[in-house]
């Protein structure tokens, strides 16, 4: 299993799940887990997926994902799950 | 599994507190390239680095893209010229010719710095090695990306004099070839004292003899991840900072090693190690100057200042080495008066001043760093400054270094402008009694009694 997380900040609107959802599901890349809550005020969403049989290089879907997001006014981001478990497991 | 507030802390810092990645900079030895005729050593360095590190740049960038962390340089070391090029280079010209070569490289690579036009000399100089530092002014007047160092003392050797006499005089020469843009050759320009072989950070990175063939350094960053963490400790005791500190140095380090590891296997070039240091930009929020007034001053340079650098730096270093098995470099908190907002405006108002500067450096990395001087400094006081500077590394076996600019043509009250990350610097007083009989005695300052533990 290659593993990414996807964070998605912003305003809260209708859609943002199910189009990021589609967007990923067209790419076939596996959503392992959802998890949700305001922070700051502002909507934070963030996926656990799995890239390994996606049909689109790995910076290719963060682009694109980034790209999602501008059209919807929310910042998306894509980055490998690694970053975060070194960062936060010993 | 990962939980969103760590999730949300990671991009916190990379997003509103500048984390990122300094630099990885790649090591390549140049030894192998030395010959006979200058033109063939030139054909044959410009050949080794353009294929070990073409790819060095793209790789930097698909990290950073996919793990959404910024790595802000990636640059060459080389091994010091003066021993690739002893055999070679009969002249100042034909080091000039290496340096063109070096600039060229980096230029078809895309990295935007390259170091190693360096000499070891801290018992002497051989004639090629003096050849080198003779030629620095010119060599850093006609090209842009190659950063030369001079490695003057050591704990084990004492200080070489005759090669700090003679820095003064190349740091001021070189100021006054490139005096129509602030003297900014002098920004290229690092004299050592216990110079590392695996520093990454530049003016100073060289690729030491000890090193293989390859290596790949990474330098972290991340001044503006430690204030925030120190926002929340307002008030507490030093026993709280200094946890807070560990704990987010940690951190910092951690996704330093990730990169490391991935453009080491992506390159496949071995890893070398991490260098743990809190290095500030121009930058609003990147500021070293900023966590020391974050831990209580009123301004950087106020009494307690060394004090709180000190624990800083320690803090740093014991959180950073649990998070990467090799670390080495420099490590420690740098302190680049023109590249650090908060120390710029200390300056400015008079409240940091090189005596405290001088006093700092002798708890942190590196030395006096950036610093802009008169133009009218004279090339003895500025061996004076290097000699003073080089004793502090010699007797506390730590690494100490010298970057001043003399800003041909400016004065006290004047500002140097280098820009990008090199930034701009107030123009700092220097006591004017002259050294001069000192720097002139001539021969080598002996090692110290500390430093016979055989």
């Amino acid at each position: 299993m290659d593993k990414a997380i996807i964070t998605v900040v912003g305003k809260d609107t209708v859609g943002i799940i199910a189009r990021v959802c589609t967007y990923l599901s067209d790419r076939n890349v596996n959503v392992l887990d959802i998890s949700q809550t305001i922070l700051d005020g502002f909507f934070n969403m963030m996926m656990i997926v799995d890239v390994s049989a996606a049909r689109e290089e790995f910076g290719t879907l963060a682009e694109e994902l980034e790209a999602l997001g501008e059209r919807i006014g929310v910042r998306i981001r894509c980055q490998k799950e690694d970053i975060f478990t070194t960062m936060h497991r010993v | 599994m990962l939980n969103i507030m760590e999730v949300h802390e990671t991009n916190q810092m990379i997003e509103q507190e500048k984390l990122d990645v300094r630099t990885i900079t790649m090591g390549i030895n140049l030894l192998d390239c030395a010959c006979d005729d200058v033109d063939a050593l030139c054909a044959n360095i410009y050949k080794k680095i353009t294929s070990y590190a073409a790819h060095l740049v793209s790789t930097g960038e698909a990290i950073e893209r996919e793990y959404g962390i910024p790595i802000v340089n990636k640059r060459i070391s080389v091994t010091p010229i003066a021993l690739v090029g002893a055999r070679a280079c009969k002249s100042t010209d034909d080091f000039v010719k290496v340096i063109h070569a070096l600039d060229e490289a980096a230029r078809a690579v895309g990295v935007n710095f390259l170091g190693g036009y360096s000499a070891l000399v801290g018992k002497s100089m051989t004639p090629a090695e003096e050849l080198l530092i003779r030629s620095i002014p010119q060599a850093l007047a006609e090209t842009e990306r190659v950063c030369a160092s001079v490695n003057v003392g050591s704990t084990k050797t004492g200080i070489n004099m005759d090669a700090v006499k003679l820095m003064g005089e190349v740091v001021r020469a070189t100021a006054e070839a490139t005096a129509d843009s602030d003297s900014l050759g002098c920004a290229k320009l690092v004299v050592f004292c216990n110079a590392p072989d695996d520093n990454p950070f530049m003016a100073g990175a060289f690729h030491g003899v000890t090193e293989g063939d390859a290596v790949i350094n990474v330098g972290v960053s991340g001044p503006g991840v430690v204030k925030a963490a120190l926002e929340t400790a307002r008030g507490e005791n030093f026993e709280v900072l200094c946890e807070t500190i560990k704990k987010t140095a940690f951190k910092i380090t951690r996704v330093g090693q990730l990169v490391a590891q991935e453009a080491s296997r992506r390159l496949g070039v071995p890893f070398g190690i991490i260098d743990l240091s809190l290095a500030p930009t121009p930058a609003v929020g990147d500021s070293v100057g900023e966590i020391l007034e974050e831990i209580g001053l009123e301004q950087v340079g106020a009494p307690g200042t060394t004090a709180a650098l000190a624990m800083l730096n320690d803090q740093v270093k014991k959180g950073g080495v649990m998070a990467s098995s090799y670390v080495g470099g420099l490590s420690g908190a740098f302190i680049p008066v023109s590249e650090d907002k908060n120390m710029i405006d200390a300056a400015a108002d008079g409240c940091l001043t090189i005596e405290k500067l001088e006093a700092m450096t002798c708890v942190c990395s590196v030395g006096l760093d950036m610093i802009a001087i008169p133009g009218d400094t004279t090339a003895s006081t500025i061996a004076g400054i290097i000699a003073d500077e080089a004793a502090i590394g010699m007797v506390n076996q730590k690494t100490t270094a010298v970057r001043v600019i003399p800003v041909i043509g400016k004065g006290v009250g004047e500002t140097a402008e280098f820009g990008g990350l090199l930034g701009y610097a107030p123009i700092m007083p220097v006591n004017t009694k002259s050294c001069e009989a000192f720097v002139n005695r001539g021969g080598r300052i002996p090692a110290p009694i500390h430093s016979f533990k055989n």
